[in-house]
């Protein structure tokens, strides 16, 4: 999250509400580790990255749906070993885990 | 209230672990622990609370962030809550000893991988902030002097980088790197250079046993030539050093290509 830290402030001054995904964990080959942080707000401006670009617009609309109530607090997965995994995956073959929440606390 | 003290502890660049609930019946919960402070927040559980602030100090303090399971009262083994506990650890450190023009382009570099850079050398017409504007530290001591007044001692997340080839100022770079817990020790020179460094070393009490912690010549076997090729060769030896790797062509090797983050 330190990476985006600085769009987080800026966006909390204009009055905005904010979606934090962050990669929890990841298995076989992945561009980017743990921790790795997007953030997304109510206009639909993003910042940050969790991958090499392969999973980021679905993370922005699982964002989104969380700014809308229409998706829970929780962790979704994107890969190809995971039977609940979204129809977007990793090019590298990899699986990474993100909990995806707003930023409010 | 959780996240301004986050924020604030990154801004000052303090140390700070955030733990959060992201499966359980408690999902979103968080903590905040910072080494010395209170702990801020709750998990849902005050041992829980406990345990889990045990054991993100101990993640900290290895610059670990990874996903934990725990039971709903922190017992270990138990899978009712997992738990991302997520270091914010303060910027590694390279120490570079020697103000010359490879220190410069090192300095660059450095700062490109995240390090919080020193340059120290004991003649101060060399060792100016104008001639290393990315330094964030320049210093103008003796090497052992030096590394003996850092008030956090070097970690093995830490570098030291002795790019003097002077044996004046090599020989107590060396010890006085040696005397500490850093991770990557490297000296730069010639192989000529290398064989009467070590020579040196030896006579002033260096055991072989110490001296396998020096990486000299420092860097990869690049074939690099200028100032910015040669600080490409040591980052690269000492981000193969933490995670383990050779260096070798990924072309030439098998096996995954990044290691996998603890689930």
């Amino acid at each position: 999250m330190k990476d985006v830290i600085l769009d987080i402030e800026r966006w909390r001054t204009s009055g905005c509400r904010i979606a934090v995904a962050r990669v929890v964990a990841t298995e076989g080959s992945s561009p980017r580790g743990a921790g790795a942080a997007m953030v997304v707000n109510d206009r639909g401006e993003v910042a940050g990255s969790v991958s090499g670009g392969c999973v980021e617009g679905a993370v922005v609309t699982a964002a989104t749906e969380v700014l809308n109530g229409q998706r829970e607090a929780g962790v979704i997965s994107f890969g190809y070993s995971d039977d609940d995994a979204f129809s977007v995956g990793l090019t590298c073959g990899g699986t990474i885990h993100l909990f995806v929440e707003e930023l409010a606390w | 209230m959780i996240y301004e003290a986050l924020r604030d502890a990154l801004a000052a660049q303090r140390p700070v672990v955030l733990a959060t609930v992201i499966e359980g019946a408690t999902i979103g919960a968080k903590l905040l622990i910072e080494p010395g402070a209170e702990v801020l927040g709750t998990l849902g559980n005050a041992e829980l609370d406990r345990v889990v602030a045990r054991d993100a100090l101990g993640e900290l303090a290895a610059g670990i962030t990874s996903t934990r399971h725990y039971g709903r009262n922190g017992e270990a083994r138990e899978g009712d809550l997992s738990i991302f506990i997520e270091s914010f650890a303060p910027p590694p450190r390279m120490i570079i000893f020697g103000a010359v023009d490879f220190t410069a382009a090192l300095g660059r570099v450095a700062k490109l991988l995240g390090y919080h850079v020193t340059v120290c050398d004991a003649r101060p017409v060399f060792a100016t902030t104008a001639r290393f504007p990315m330094a964030d530290v320049v210093a103008n001591d003796w090497p052992d002097r030096f590394l003996t007044m850092i008030a956090d001692p070097l970690t093995t997340r830490d570098a030291i980088c002795v790019l003097t080839h002077d044996t004046k100022f090599d020989v107590p770079a060396i010890t006085g790197a040696l005397a500490t817990d850093v991770g990557y020790l490297g000296a730069m020179g010639s192989r000529r250079t290398h064989a009467s460094r070590l020579e040196r070393l030896r006579e002033v009490g260096v055991t072989e046993e110490q001296l396998a912690r020096l990486r000299s010549p420092i860097g990869l076997d690049l074939g690099a030539r200028t100032p910015e090729e040669t600080a490409v060769s040591i980052c690269a030896e000492i981000i193969g050093l933490r995670t383990g790797r050779d260096g070798s062509p990924l072309s030439t090797v098998a096996g995954p290509i990044h290691d996998q983050d603890g689930i």
